[in-house]
This record gives structure tokens, sequence and C-alpha cells, in this order.
């Protein structure tokens, strides 16, 4: 393959390790931050007994798509996580304090130390979404990108009120995702409550979505890819999609309503790598400044190798994912393994 | 302050934190695929008994390191974005396929591991802990090339001052990267062995279920005395003569060679000190034994070693902390050796739970692998230094330069609060998953 393929296949792969990601981990993140809203520290059990047995595979996806942009991508990995400095070590703070909860929380019997390890969980849980959302808004509106490739600006210029906004989008995506799922793993009255929040999160998602679309034509109109026919078809993917999920509920098929809700994420992420193609971070100090496929890639060897190693590697990872979702179907119980 | 400082500060707490678990996962999670086979084979509730707590103190291992392990992924870009720049063609390959091919396994299984036991079956059961001690063995190789290619880098050149990879295969197979990967993983079953022995001579001191505690004792007593020979001979040896070919001026270093000489002598004991008079630098207090040096890096007594007069001052590590450092891992890695074998003697003799003091002992011995998987780390780091690609990138210049004092402190402080609290749960809640002790077969089972 050439390299300029090759460039375009990576591309693609980052973005494909991205949607995974959001679709996998978006669930639990979800679920944890609906934590919050849980009745009783018996629910709060149920919350992350839903989840206990797959979370940790989910966020290998970050991971992955972290050491995937390290290779592919260089300048532009380093140029995004120096830059964006302060909101990278809150999101790890976030997540280390999320990980460890579901390891420290039932270690003993007092109310005092689940409740602390609750908190860690349902707060770990609702920053990243925020932070994640406030990250891509960025990125879309373009940040101060200069000669060196290296990113001028400051964290609090990332706190801009478009990037807020995606950040509560993605929140909002991840609590309607979050809550189907929660539906799908929950019997009675959890389990109803469950499916009602869904549909209020839904309305929520899609009214975020419809006024940071607007937003998005005034900030940063050139991220809207008409001319690419791509463009269409995930724009349907995604009105179709948001369609489906709130009739699915309506309907009382959480599974299929799942389903529903990771098409419109995936088809969402789409369309704005679709805007930006092929660029991965675009300069607000000049176009010839920014981050792109094409001028910020590795080498023609190194991109192959990798591909090499994600046409073996994810193809199994995908299937033992599948089969560890079947080994824990059903619904989950508070008390102990959960399952 | 110095930000090259403060980055490098951050960069050895947050990876010294996180070392101190995988090593632990690795070495406990391969026990277990020994001790869960034969638990499922025999059907001895004593061996599954075992298994069910250690599993336990896996899993709460595994999830600290894990979570501390993210930072990991994340730290070159926001802390050394200039090194990342120059490496990323080769560097984050590696790291990529440690998540595709050796995160992504881990967890998984260990949740199939873990909560699984009732939904699948026992056979499924003890696959999946095999496949998660391959995968936090998978994960330490690929680790560990990316590491190595630091110390040894190969399989590149460098094109408008970056690296650009010419050859994958040299790249992952540089010259370091075997013995240093063997070396780490008998270290880690020392790890694991020593965890699960301190672990199982508390039991027995405390009186809790004493056949269970015993059986244990005597797996990692096994365990630990096979690995600790194996880690001197041959991995070590290995490793060492590898550095003293590749990387000379740290040995010269680790080994107190101030000055090129044949018949270089080996340095049991010595304080790396400045002479008074000459200004140059001497060993102090040494004790030496001539020509072994020589021998043990080449084979050859009268082979001629490098000093470290024979390199510029601006290409040389510091001179006492990698001795320092290499020297107590040595005799912490003897101490293992006789700790093991005294215990295994005292099991030939039928005294090992009466001998108190030996328990005692072995509970103190616990912890201290990990002290010496992060001295054998300060060795091969510090000694790498002033480089971080060696003889290609140095510290200095590898560092984030949009990152400021203020924003490394944030971190720094942030990070070293988290990480103290962390320690400090971990360890009280291993203790609590110890003193409710193991599950108490119903059945007396006779255990040779």
């Amino acid at each position: 393959m050439t390299l300029e393929v090759l460039q375009i296949v990576w591309f693609i792969l980052y973005a494909i390790l991205l949607i995974g990601y959001a679709i996998l981990d978006g669930f639990d993140l979800g679920i944890g931050a609906l934590s919050l809203f849980a009745k009783d520290e018996n629910e709060r059990a149920i919350h992350m007994n839903a989840i206990a047995p797959v979370w940790d595979g989910n966020e290998v996806w970050l991971l992955t798509a972290g050491g995937a942009l390290f290779a592919a991508f260089p300048p532009v990995y380093a140029a995004v996580f120096s830059g964006f400095y302060i909101a990278f070590y809150l999101l790890l703070a976030a997540l280390i304090f999320r990980g460890v909860s579901f390891a420290f929380r039932n270690q003993l019997d007092s109310p005092r130390w689940r409740r602390s390890w609750d908190w860690a969980f349902g707060i770990g849980s609702l920053l990243p979404p925020i932070l994640y959302g406030v990250a891509v808004g960025n990125i879309l509106r373009g940040v101060p990108i200069d000669a060196a490739g290296e990113h001028a600006g400051t964290f609090m210029a990332l706190l801009n009120p478009y990037a807020i906004g995606v950040g509560l989008l993605v929140l909002a995506i991840f609590l309607t995702h979050g809550s189907l799922f929660l539906a799908i793993k929950t019997e009675g009255e959890l389990h109803d409550r469950a499916k009602k929040m869904s549909g209020r999160f839904w309305m929520a998602w899609t009214a975020l979505w419809i006024i940071m679309t607007i937003a998005t034509f005034f900030v940063a109109p050139e991220r809207f890819g008409i001319a690419n026919p791509l463009f269409w078809v995930f724009l349907v993917g995604s009105l179709g999609g948001l369609a489906a999920t709130i009739i699915l509920i309506g309907m009382d098929h959480p599974i299929k309503a799942f389903v529903a809700s990771a098409v419109t994420i995936a088809s969402q992420v789409s369309i704005a790598f679709v805007g930006l193609f092929p660029t991965l971070v675009p300069s607000t100090l000049g176009r010839e400044y920014d981050l792109t496929a094409f001028a910020h890639s590795s080498s023609q060897k190194t991109l192959t190798v990798m591909l090499v190693i994600v046409l073996i590697g994810m193809p199994v990872v995908l299937a033992y994912t599948i089969w560890v979702f079947r080994v824990f179907r059903g619904k989950v119980k508070a008390t102990g393994d959960g399952y | 302050m110095d930000l090259v400082f403060l980055a490098r500060l951050q960069f050895a707490v947050t990876v010294g934190f996180h070392f101190l678990f995988p090593p632990i996962s690795i070495g406990l999670a391969w026990i277990l695929v020994f001790v869960e086979a034969v638990g499922w084979r025999t059907g001895s509730e004593t061996w599954q008994s075992i298994g069910k707590l250690f599993s336990k103190l896996l899993a709460l291992t595994f999830a600290v390191g894990v979570a501390s392990g993210i930072v990991m992924e994340f730290q070159f870009g926001t802390n050394w974005a200039s090194y990342s720049r120059f490496v990323g063609d080769i560097f984050g390959a590696p790291l990529a396929a440690e998540a595709i091919f050796a995160f992504f396994l881990e967890s998984t299984f260990l949740g199939v591991y873990l909560l699984g036991r009732n939904r699948v079956s026992k056979e499924v059961h003890w696959f999946s802990i095999l496949v998660v001690a391959i995968g936090t063995t998978l994960s330490a190789f690929w680790i560990l090339v990316a590491n190595s290619w630091q110390q040894t880098p190969a399989g590149f050149e460098v094109i408008n001052g970056r690296a650009v990879l010419t050859s994958f295969t040299e790249a992952v197979f540089n010259s370091s990267m075997w013995p240093r990967f063997f070396h780490q993983m008998t270290a880690a079953m020392i790890t694991g062995a020593f965890f699960m022995a301190a672990a199982a001579a508390w039991l027995l001191l405390k009186n809790k279920g004493k056949e269970v505690a015993l059986l244990a004792l005597k797996v990692s007593l096994v365990t630990g005395f096979i690995f600790a020979i194996i880690s001197i001979f041959p991995t070590g040896h290995w490793h060492a003569s590898q550095v003293a070919r590749d990387q000379p001026a740290k040995f010269a270093v680790i080994e107190g060679l101030y000055e090129t000489q044949t018949k270089a002598p080996l340095a049991v004991f010595g304080i790396p000190t400045v002479d008074k008079e000459t200004e140059k630098p001497r060993l102090a207090a040494e004790i030496r034994i001539p020509g072994m040096a020589s021998w043990l890096a080449t084979g050859d007594v009268n082979a001629e070693i490098k000093g470290t007069d024979a390199f510029p001052a601006s290409d040389l590590p510091p001179f006492g902390l990698p001795f320092f450092s290499f020297h107590l891992m040595v005799a912490l890695g003897v101490a293992f050796l006789g700790l093991t074998a005294l215990g295994l003697l005292f099991w030939k003799l039928n005294l090992l739970e009466r001998a108190r003091w030996f328990l005692v002992l072995m509970v103190i011995a616990g912890p201290l692998p990990l002290i010496a998987n992060q001295l054998g780390w300060i060795t091969a780091e510090v000694g790498r230094q002033p480089w971080t690609v060696y003889n290609y990138l140095r510290t200095a210049d590898s560092v984030s330069i949009t990152v400021g004092g203020g924003e490394l402190i944030f971190s720094l402080v942030m990070l070293s609060s988290i990480y103290a609290l962390l320690l400090f749960v971990y360890l009280f809640v291993l203790g609590r998953i110890l003193s409710k002790g193991p599950e108490v077969p119903q059945t007396a089972e006779v255990v040779s």
C-alpha cells in the first residue's frame, strides 16, 4: 500500500477505535454517572455489578486508541497530550478512582466505606464524558497549534462555551446509552426507572445534538463535509438512529434500543471525522499549521506494521469480547459477585 | 525549579508506583495457573481454597496496577512530547501492541476468572487464569521491547531529527530485549512467590487456615527457590554481560570501574566517592575480587574493560545511585536464594510450622522483591542517563516544552497524593482479606 492509502486507512482506523471506545466504555461510564441518582446502597451495588466483568476490557479501547495515535500520528499525540495537559490529568484522576472503586468497595462491611467508593465510582464516571466532549469540541473548533506543531493555548481557553456544550452532549449520550444497558441488566422497579430515564436522557441527547449542530455551523462551518457523500450517509444514520432508539424504548425493547443508540453514536462520531478529514487537529493560527493525517503520520513501514498488528489482533479481541458478554448475559443482583 | 528535573521526578514516582504491582500480578497469576490446575484435577479443597484466597489478592493487585498503568500510556505525550515526536515511529507500535495483544486479554479473562466461577465450566475457568497469566506476560514482553529499544536502539535511522523505522524485527529484538525480558520475568516469579509466602506465613503465625496456609507456603517456597536461582544464573548474568557489551559506560559505573583496565576486578562492596587530592572518582572501603569483572563480562579474566575515564563526562550517568542500587539488588537476589533454601530445609526437617522466627522472617521478606525490582529498574534507567534513547536523544531534549512548572507541580502533587492514598488503602484491604483467612476445607486432608 502507498503511504497515502495507509494514512487514510489509519485515519479511518483511528475513528473506528474511538467509536468502539465510545460505544463500549460509553455505557459503563454512563451507568457510573447514573449511580449518582440511585436510591440506595443496594441499587448502587447493582449499577456496579452490571458492568463489573466488562468495564476494564472496555477501557482498554482508550489505551489502544492512545497507543495507536502515538504509533500512527506521533506529532498529533505529542501536541494534544502536552497541550491538553491539565484536562488529561483530571481525566486520569477520575479514571484511577473509578477503576479502583470496583476492587475496594466491597472489602469492608461499613456503609461509610462503601459510600466513599460509590462516590469515587460516580464522580469518576461523570467527569470523563464531559472532558472527552470538551476535548472533541475544542478539536472541532480548532486550537492554537503553532509553527512548531505545539499547542500554544491555555487550559482556561479550552473551557469555552462551545466545548462545554459538546461536553454536555457526550454526557447525555453516555447517560442514555448507560440507562439502556442498565435496563437490560436489571428487573423490577430499577428496570422500569432505567427505561423511563433512558427516554428522558434521549430527549436531552437529541436537543443538545441539534443545538450543537447549529452551533457548529456558526463556530466551525468548515466541519460540515456536505460535499462528501459519507456526510449524508452518517447524517441519515444519526437521525434514523435517534428515531429508532426512542421508538424501541417506547416498544419496550431495551436490547434493540441499545443497538440503535450504538449505531447513533457511531454515526455521530463519524460525521465529526468526515468533517475533519484529513485533518486531525485544526489550527486556529492558520490552516498551514493544521495537524493532518498526510503531513503528520509515521513512516509507511510503521503504518504497515501497525495495520498488520490491528488486523491480527482486533478480530480476536472482538470475538472474545462478544463471548464474554454472552457468558455474563442476564440480570444482575446486588449480592455476592452479582452473578 | 528545573523543569526537566520535575518531569523526571514525576516519571520516577509514577513508574515506581505502578511497577510495584505488575510483578506481583505476573508471578501470582502463573502460580495460580498451577494451583488451580491441581485443585481442578484432584478436586482437593485445600488447593481450591488457596486458589480462592489468592485470586482475591490478585484482583486487588491487578486493579491498582491497571489504574496506575493508564497514566503511563499517556505520560509520554503529556510530559515527554519532544521524546514522543523523536521516537513515535518506533516506540508507539509496541505500546499499541501491548494494548491489543495483552491488555484486552488480561482484563477480559480476569473478569471471567474472578466472576465467572459459576457461569463457565471448570475447564474454561482454568483456561481463563491461564490466559490472564499469558496476557500479563505478553504485557511485560511488549513494554520491555519499548524499554529495551531505549537502552539498545536498533532497526532505525535518524532522518530530519526523527527516528524512522527501517526494520521492525530488528527494533523489537534489539540486543537487550531477551535478557531483560527473562530477567524481569524471573524477578516477577520471585515477587509473586514471596508475596504468597509472606501471606501464608502470616496466616500460620495467626493460626488461620493452617492446612491451606502451610501448603501455600510450600508452593511459594519451591517457586521462589527455583526462580531465585534462575534470576542469578543464567538470566542475571546474561543481562549483566549484555550491559557490559552494549552499554559500557553504564557497566563501568555500576561496577565502580573508573579506569580502563585488563583483569578488571569485581567490586563486592564499595562507596563511590571522589579522591580529595587527585579529584578523581574512586571507591572507598572497597572489597574487590581481581579479574572477576572481566571474567563475568566476557568469560576471559584478561579482557580489557572500559572504565569511566574512557567516556566524556557529559555522556556518563551519575556514579552513586546506579552503583548502590545494582549492588543492593544483587545482595537481595542472593538473600532470596538463601531464604527459600532455608525454608525448603525446614520443610524437609518438618520444622516449618514450629520455626516461628522463620515465619516472621518470611513475612518481613514479602516486600523485599518489590524493592529489588525498583533497584533493578533504577540501575537500568539511571544507568542509561544522560540519554532517553541511548546515544541518540538526551533526557534534557526530551520533555514537553509547552508544559510549565505550575502544571508539572499540579500533576506531580495530584498523582503523589492519589498514589499515597491508593497504597494505604491497598495495604489496608490486603490486611482485611488476609485477616478473614482462607475458607477452611470441610474434611481434613492429608497434605504431605
